[in-house]
């Protein structure tokens, strides 16, 4: 082999930001930063305060980085101490907005939803979910094993059990599972 | 060897590494049962009995509880990148873990070391991770489906929640996307891409189709995209070159699922049953 192919196997080269898998909180108040930092901090989280990119012009001028993946679990932490934020974006780009497009499957006696790399399927005469699918995260097992073989009404929202992104894409397609399924 | 790196959804469950144990209908690891439901077990299941199918040692597992707060990939990671120096494995599958850029970025660091280097495969989260990472290109398969497809397709988005809309999750613009996949390097050598119709592509284009036998409950059923990415690997491990690995194995999960004749409420056990019937009917068309 020669050198610089040894070098290239033993030393990949990262895109300059390394940062790709990390978010942003923006809050109203820096001291809803402040109080969000100690919060996600004394949780374990890895974060930090910084100033906003200039593409968000929002809020005040400090914004918490945060682990994109765990937007769900830490979204919820927030939540339950009173200080949700204004805006959640990715660090990659942070005009990015969620996914809001919504595939529907009409199979008769069976209708399926999906919301960007989720899928969720109820049957619709008892309103059981039937299967989970989709999403690569380590939550989305541990959500179906939870959903599946419960109702609509008995079943607990992925946002309340979910801690990832792939769990809030779920969120969404149960949301308008719950919608298309209303009476 | 193949190895299979993943997680179950028990946070209890400390990190696994061990061959898997196939008997009967039960897969173990570590002596500990591991249900093949959906996720890496369902892949796990669905390899362990292709590579006994095909005459191979059954895989090395790497398995750890997570239950979706990343923890338990995290010490997965850390075990990988202090263990892996050592050991050899012929191919690695990366499947259902946290997406993670940094630890992504040493475990890689730490595989590529490995005497010779494994053949990679990435699906799930670590899919993202090395999409997210830029080093594609390090790995020898990604088998996305149209979601995760049009994700590797928008060179800004960091997971498949932040797909750009523009960029429709639709299985006709399946050529279009891949070409983008590639354009700006965020595809594995080989894809395979599962869906209505199954396309194993690379960056010369679309290289092989596979549409029938077509069992469309199998859309909305959890884990036949495990299935089918564990069959790739064993075929892979069997010595079959990636994208005949990757057309065998989307055939035989067609196979299988006709076997099944599933509904959309059949869970994933019903297929992986008919595996080696499937496989067997794939292999003998491939002679």
């Amino acid at each position: 082999m020669a050198f610089r192919d040894l070098f290239k196997r033993i030393a990949p080269r990262p895109r300059a930001d390394q940062r790709a898998d990390r978010g942003l909180l923006v809050f109203e108040h820096t001291s809803e930063v402040i109080r969000a930092e100690q919060i996600l901090k004394s949780a374990g989280y890895a974060v930090k305060v910084m100033g906003p990119p200039p593409e968000v012009q929002k809020g005040c001028d400090l914004v918490v980085e945060f682990p994109l993946m765990e937007e769900l679990d830490i979204l919820r932490s927030l939540k339950g101490a009173g200080v949700a934020p204004m805006e959640v974006l990715p660090v990659t780009g942070p005009l990015l907005a969620p996914v809001d497009l919504f595939q529907v499957k009409d199979f008769g006696q069976y209708l399926m939803v999906r919301a960007a790399n989720m899928k969720i399927t109820v049957e619709k005469n008892t309103r059981v979910i039937v299967n989970v699918s989709g999403g690569g995260c380590p939550d989305v097992p541990y959500i179906a094993a939870r959903l599946i073989g419960c109702t609509l009404d008995d079943a607990p929202a992925p946002r309340d059990i979910g801690h990832t992104l792939c769990g809030y894409a779920l969120e969404l397609a149960h949301a308008e599972m719950l919608r298309l399924c209303s009476p | 060897m193949l190895a299979i790196v993943g997680t179950i959804p028990d946070p209890t469950v400390p990190v696994l590494d061990a061959p898997v144990e196939l008997a009967d209908d039960s897969l173990r690891v570590f002596g500990r049962v591991v249900s093949p439901d959906r996720g890496t077990p369902a892949l796990l299941a669905a390899a362990s009995i292709a590579c006994r199918h095909l005459g191979l040692p059954l895989p090395h597992a790497f398995l750890v509880g997570d239950e979706g707060l990343g923890k338990g990939s995290r010490t997965l990671y850390r075990h990988l990148t202090e263990t892996l120096p050592d050991r050899s494995f012929s191919s690695m599958v990366f499947h259902y873990l946290q997406p993670d850029v940094d630890w992504h970025n040493k475990v890689l660091l730490t595989a590529l070391s490995m005497t010779p280097p494994p053949t990679l495969i990435a699906d799930a989260g670590f899919m993202y991770a090395a999409k997210m990472s830029g080093q594609a290109g390090e790995y020898a398969l990604f088998t996305p489906d149209a979601g995760e497809l049009a994700f590797l397709a928008d060179e800004t988005a960091p997971h498949p929640f932040y797909t750009r809309g523009f960029i429709l999750q639709d299985e006709g613009r399946v050529p279009e996307l891949v070409g983008r996949a590639y354009v700006h390097d965020n595809a594995a050598a080989c894809l395979l891409v599962k869906g209505n119709t199954d396309y194993i592509a690379d960056r010369s284009g679309i290289l092989a189709t596979v549409t029938g036998p077509s069992e469309e409950a199998m859309e909305a059923m959890g884990g036949t995209g495990d299935t089918l990415t564990g069959m790739a690997c064993a075929l892979v491990e069997y010595g079959l070159t990636v994208a005949e690995a990757s057309y065998v194995a989307a055939q035989a999960n067609r196979y299988a699922g006709q076997l099944a004749a599933p509904t959309p409420a059949t869970q994933i056990g019903e297929l992986v049953r008919h595996i080696p019937a499937a496989l067997k009917r794939a292999m003998d068309e491939l002679t």
